[in-house]
Order: C-alpha cells, then sequence, then structure tokens
C-alpha cells in the first residue's frame, strides 16, 4: 500500500490507485474531463494536470500511479497556469452558447471555467463548425460543436455495452464524435452515455428542452424496473407546473452504488416513470355498481372493504399482493392476511411477455420487490387465487396493482373469477382492465411519491424516497391497509413506512437487525444474504 | 396614540386650518402664474398636465409595457433559455421552449407569457437576456383589465408591439384586452 502525500496531507491508498483517487480520499478535487473512474484512461484533455515533486512538469493525474513516497501538489501555481492553458484550448471551438444549451447548469466546462478559467479570449478567427441536432439514437441526440472530444462515450461504448457504435473521425480541428456507418446508438444502456458527457454534446431527447435544470429536485430512490434495484436519483420538477406539460418526474439518473449499478442504468428503468404522471392514474376511491363509476371518500371505501374482512370466512377471500408493493406495504398487508385469516393468497402474476434480461444489470423478473415478497410468504403463483374464485368459492378478491388481464393468466379464466366475485377490490396506482372490472377501486400512490424498501434479486434491502406529493386522494398501500386494520380491532399504530419496517425487523427473522438508519442511501444486505 | 388635545377635539379650529393650506396654495399660484402672465420671470406655479392628451416628459430609461423583438422574418428572437424566466422575481413570465427546424437557432418558445397582473417591473427580464430579446420600450404605461385573465400578454401581443418614438410615445396602439374590447 503506498504512502503518499497530497497537498501536505499523508494518505495511503491501495496499489494502482491513480493521483486523481488518491486525492480524492483526502477531500482534494482534480479537475478532469476525460477521465471516468468505471472507464479505461485515455488522457485526452490534460486537465487533471498535477505537480509532482522532483519530476521536471506538470503530469496528468488520471494516468499517473500512486507510489510510495509521491508528493503531490494540484493547487501551485504553475498547475493552475496549466489548466487555465486547458481551458483555453478547449473552448477555442466551443460555441459558447451556454443559455442555449441543455447542458447548462450542470456542465463540467461552465464548473471549471468558473474555477479555473476565468481568461479573456485570444481567439480572433472563425469557430469550426460540425454537425448540430444530429439524432444518435432513439435516446441520444448530439452537438458536435459543443464535444470537447474527451471520448468517455466510445470508450462506454466500447467497454461497458461492447456494442462499440461511436467513434471519433476526421483530424485536428475537425474531429468530430460520430456512429460508425450504418449503425444507431440503440443499445438498453444508450442513455449512459448521456450522464458521463461532462458537456452538451449528448444530451437525452426525451429531457430535451423539457425543463430547466435548476428548476430541478432530487430525491434517492431505487428504480422500480427490474429485480436488480438500480440505486437512482429522481429529478422532480414542482416549481414550474407549466414546463414538460405538467410533467412532474423530468428524468431519473443514476446513482452511484458498488454493489449494485455502479455508475449505469439500463434505458427501460431511465424511462420507465411515464405512468408517474399519466391520465390513467387513479385519484379517487371509486365504486362501480351496475356497469357505472361512482366517486367515493375514503371513508366509505374502507368501511366497504373493512366489513367485508370481517363478515366473511377465511375460506370466502382471496389477496393478490404485488411484488411491485414495497416492504412495508407487504408486511402490512402479511399483518391484515394473518388477523383475518384469508386462506386464499398469492402475489406473483406471470406476464404475458417473459421479460428480457442479460448479463449486466437487466433482470428477466420486471419486479422490484420479488425477494421481499417471497420472505414475507406473498410470493404464491395467482393462478390458485383464480381457479378458488372460478370454484365460486372466493366472496372478496383483492387484487392490487396487477393487470390480470394483460398476464399470462388464461383470460377466460379471468374473466370468470371477476365476474363470479361479489366483491372485487382493485389496488393501484393507474388504470387497467383489472381496475375497470372492480367493485371498489381504491387509488395508491406511486413510488416517487412516498416512501419504502425494496429487496432486490440479491437481497438487499435497499430505500427509496418521497420526491413528490402523492396525486389527487392516492395513498400508500401501507396507508391503506393500516386504515383498514383500524376498524379490525387492530389500533392504527404505524403513521409512517419506517413504523411498519420497524415491526418487519422485529418479526420477520430475514430482515433481523436491519433499520432505515442502517440501510442509508446505498442499501444492505439482509441478515441470510450477509451470512451466505 | 396619545389623547387629543382640547384644541384637537374642538373640531372647527382643525378644519379651519386644513382649509386655510388649501387656500393659501390657492392663492400662492394664482400669484404666480399671474406674475407670469405679466412677465415676470423665476417663479413658477404649479402645473397640471391635461393627461391623456398630454403626457409628461419620460425618462429614456423607463420600463413600460414589455414587447419581443423579432428577427429579420418576424419571428421571435428569444432562443426560450429560460434566463428571464428564472431571474423574474415575481414569476410572472412563462416560457414553454420548442424545437427550431434551424439547428443554429436550436430552440424557440412555443409559449411566451407575460401575467402583468403579477409584474413588479424590475426590468430584470431585459437585463438578463442573452439576445436582447425582450425589451421594455414601448412606452406604454396604461393596460388595465377587467379580470385577472385579461392581463396575461401571450407571445403574439408582445411581437406585435413597437418600440416607442424618440419623444417616448408609444407607436403601437395601447393593447385592448379581450374583456375589455366592446
Amino acid at each position: 500500500m503506498p504512502k503518499l502525500t497530497v497537498n501536505g496531507k499523508g494518505v495511503e491508498v491501495p496499489a494502482g490507485t491513480n493521483l486523481i483517487e488518491a486525492a480524492r480520499t483526502v477531500g482534494v478535487e482534480v479537475p478532469h474531463y476525460c477521465y471516468h473512474p468505471g472507464l479505461s484512461i485515455a488522457g485526452q484533455c490534460r486537465l487533471c494536470m498535477v505537480d509532482i515533486e522532483k519530476t521536471p512538469r506538470p503530469s496528468i493525474a488520471c494516468n499517473t500511479v500512486a507510489a510510495d513516497g509521491m508528493v503531490v501538489q494540484t493547487e501551485t501555481e504553475r498547475v493552475r497556469e496549466t489548466r487555465k492553458s486547458m481551458m483555453e484550448f478547449h473552448l477555442i471551438n466551443h460555441p459558447l452558447d451556454c443559455p442555449v444549451c441543455d447542458q447548462a447548469g450542470e456542465c463540467w466546462l461552465q464548473i471549471y471555467y468558473m474555477k479555473h478559467g476565468l481568461y479573456d479570449p485570444r481567439m480572433k478567427d472563425e469557430k469550426v463548425h460540425k454537425p448540430k441536432a444530429v439524432p444518435l439514437g432513439p435516446h441520444v441526440i448530439l452537438d458536435a460543436e459543443r464535444c470537447i472530444l474527451c471520448s468517455r462515450c466510445v470508450r462506454f461504448c466500447d467497454e461497458i455495452t461492447h456494442t462499440g457504435e461511436l467513434g471519433i473521425f476526421e483530424r485536428g480541428d475537425h474531429s468530430e464524435i460520430g456512429l460508425f456507418p450504418g449503425r444507431e446508438l440503440d443499445n438498453k444502456y444508450s442513455a449512459n452515455v448521456v450522464d458521463i458527457c461532462p458537456v452538451g454534446a449528448l444530451t437525452d431527447r426525451d429531457f430535451r428542452f423539457q425543463v430547466r435544470v435548476w428548476y430541478l429536485d432530487t430525491a434517492k430512490s431505487i428504480c422500480p424496473g427490474c429485480a436488480r434495484g438500480c440505486n437512482i436519483e429522481v429529478h422532480v420538477n414542482r416549481r414550474r407546473p407549466h414546463h414538460a406539460e405538467g410533467r412532474r418526474v423530468a428524468r431519473l439518473k443514476p446513482r452511484f452504488n458498488a454493489e449494485v449499478n455502479k455508475w449505469w442504468l439500463c434505458d427501460a428503468g431511465r424511462y420507465g416513470f411515464g405512468f408517474v404522471d399519466a391520465a390513467e392514474r387513479l385519484l379517487m376511491p371509486a365504486r362501480r355498481q351496475g356497469g357505472t363509476s361512482t366517486e367515493a371518500t375514503w371513508d366509505e371505501a374502507i368501511a366497504a372493504v373493512a366489513g367485508a374482512l370481517r363478515r366473511l370466512t377465511p375460506d370466502q377471500m382471496g389477496i393478490i399482493a404485488s411484488p411491485k408493493m414495497s416492504n412495508e406495504d407487504l408486511f402490512a398487508l402479511r399483518r391484515l392476511i394473518d388477523l383475518c385469516g384469508v386462506r386464499h393468497v398469492a402475489g406473483q402474476v406471470p406476464p404475458r411477455v417473459p421479460g428480457d434480461e442479460d448479463d449486466f444489470l437487466i433482470r428477466a423478473d420486471k419486479n422490484p420487490n420479488s425477494r421481499g415478497a417471497e420472505l414475507l410468504g406473498l410470493g404464491g403463483d395467482a393462478r390458485t387465487v383464480i381457479e378458488a374464485a372460478g370454484r365460486r368459492r372466493l366472496k372478496l378478491l383483492w387484487i392490487f396493482g396487477h393487470d390480470l388481464l394483460a398476464s399470462a393468466l388464461p383470460e377466460p379464466d379471468v374473466l370468470e373469477a371477476l365476474r363470479v366475485v361479489d366483491t372485487v377490490v382493485f389496488t393501484g396506482s393507474n388504470a387497467n382492465w383489472t381496475s375497470a372490472h372492480s367493485h371498489w377501486v381504491l387509488p395508491a400512490a406511486a413510488w416517487v411519491e412516498r416512501e419504502g424498501t425494496y429487496t432486490s434479486f440479491e437481497g438487499r434491502v435497499q430505500r427509496f424516497r418521497q420526491a413528490i406529493e402523492p396525486l389527487g386522494q392516492s395513498l400508500a398501500e401501507w396507508e391503506i391497509v393500516t386504515r383498514i386494520l383500524a376498524p379490525l380491532g387492530e389500533a392504527p399504530s404505524a403513521t409512517r413506512a419506517e413504523h411498519w419496517f420497524r415491526q418487519l425487523a422485529a418479526s420477520v427473522p430475514a430482515f433481523a437487525g436491519l433499520s432505515y438508519q442502517l440501510i442509508g442511501d446505498s442499501g444492505r444486505p439482509l441478515a441470510e444474504a450477509a451470512r451466505t | 396614540m396619545s389623547p387629543m388635545n382640547l384644541r384637537q377635539r374642538f373640531y372647527l379650529v382643525e378644519v379651519l386650518t386644513g382649509l386655510w393650506l388649501t387656500a393659501a396654495h390657492f392663492f400662492r399660484n394664482m400669484g404666480r402664474h399671474t406674475a407670469r402672465a405679466f412677465g415676470r420671470k423665476g417663479t413658477s406655479g404649479a402645473v397640471t398636465i391635461q393627461y391623456p392628451e398630454e403626457r409628461r416628459p419620460y425618462s429614456p430609461r423607463l420600463r413600460s409595457l414589455h414587447r419581443l423583438v423579432r428577427r429579420e422574418d418576424g419571428s421571435p428572437r428569444c432562443v426560450a433559455c429560460m434566463m428571464c424566466e428564472t431571474v423574474c422575481p415575481a414569476h410572472c413570465i412563462y416560457i414553454v421552449a420548442d424545437e427550431h427546424p434551424n439547428p443554429e437557432i436550436e430552440k424557440v418558445p412555443r409559449r411566451f407569457d407575460i401575467d402583468l397582473g403579477k409584474c413588479v417591473f424590475c426590468g430584470y427580464c431585459v437585463e438578463a437576456c442573452p439576445e436582447d430579446a425582450i425589451r421594455m420600450d414601448t412606452g406604454i404605461l396604461e393596460f388595465s383589465s377587467y379580470s385577472r385573465g385579461g392581463m396575461i400578454y401571450s407571445k403574439d401581443m408582445l411581437l406585435s408591439f413597437e418600440p416607442a418614438d424618440a419623444s417616448g410615445r408609444p407607436r403601437s396602439p395601447i393593447p385592448l384586452p379581450a374583456d375589455r374590447r366592446a
């Protein structure tokens, strides 16, 4: 383990660490564009120059491995002068139209110019003009003039996705990023190049011109798109509702987690938030009688469902939970199932089309909490419940989120089950075929509108936080269940998701020892997963 | 507040004091105007400007109703960068951006509304604009409406205004919001 000094502070780093990472461990930021910890080293931007004692001139920190006894200075007069000159080189052909550029506000050219540039431009010649607004694929659009040729995107497509769509073409100051002939940037992780692009050269076609980034608020969250549980940041626009046609969730960005997704996020997960602000959102509890649906109050809806639960025998009730619900929701529901002795319980509804999977992040199971549902005994196949309903054994069927008519379950069986059961209750965030066939609809908040935890397929419990207010009168599933538990004799002890999680950790061995504090921002493995 | 003394409570004295003040101004102004009429210089009486037929001279820096500057082809110079919307302390500017067919321009406002019912006429939007696309030089000071909605000026209205002439008089007709048109 080499010991070195960075700006007078001693630090010991693992062998092979470069100077940017070594400086980071003591809180020193070395400015850089082309270096990315997840990619190979290119040494192209020449911005990360530092002074190393006994070397004649500044060296690039990204490609210098920390060695024993090294004395590194990142803020000498010579280093600052070098940085300033490098910034001047980078901006020679840059259009400097920051106000129009979608990257403004999160652009490293802007940030480093304000911190390390601040020179008067000396170029008198016309800037080199290159293609602008070139769509590279379904999600990414290129402005070659703004590019500083750091080659991060090229290395990403070569090293992470191994698809190699991008390259640098032409020579000298006419060099530009582009697609190889006949190719399109359409791999399953293509939008990550937008995140790693330090400037406004690659922007997101979905987000472009929708909201200025300084209007956004962020919340730490977990992608609900599959069982991987990639860590994400939800960017929401609460301040300017006239932007992006009133959609509150502006975009999802990957959040670094060394154990799960590193810096990356698949495109399916990144653009999978559309349902949150969709027109099909359920906003009010509703009752359907004789083909017409009327709005109801929460009190009426809860009294109706609780009345049915109290009146019926355990064999007459069926509940289909969902692996899209959080651990807290499922545990609250488990409490209700145990209290009423509900006999017909399931959680998994097989999808009509099996999900795609790869060897990187994407999992075939498109539910974020299948592992949690299994641990709580709610992972059973819904087929058994539908069959019991079809045999006219059920008087109450409570379905969470699933669209049974868009699943692999045989459609005649589902329609028959929904027809013969006296009371079909649907709890979910968006309307679907099943909700249209239900007698009671209880609107649930979307995952960005509430708190909770998911258990990934690897047994990692991860927290997601509230980013926006629930739409309409929708409530988190745990809160709906808590409100129904009250008239059944279980005093409502939970006013936050965390209260249910505490009870979960106390009573389910797999979750023993976990708390919201311990889970923190990066998640914790389950007790059983930690042992193995 | 301290209690009124006897003199103040004795209503008539205060009324007469007030009337004396008004009358003093009246006679002083009359004397001055008469003196001026006979050619005396150096004194001037109070002046009444017959607004709206007459207008007092305005400073060239006056901030009047906004206008959006046009390109040569009549399209807005604005590139929907949202600098004015961001800097506006009253949050009275509403811009929605769209892709411009010309990639050199790149961005164009689909909607550009100013809610004059909220505007505080600080002029920050003019200062912030990197394209000199919004100005407050129309010289138009009279805009009123019977409803809040009538105070919202759309992109097309803002684009139609001309700058004031050299004397500061508006060249565009004073806009009549929809709810005031006969």
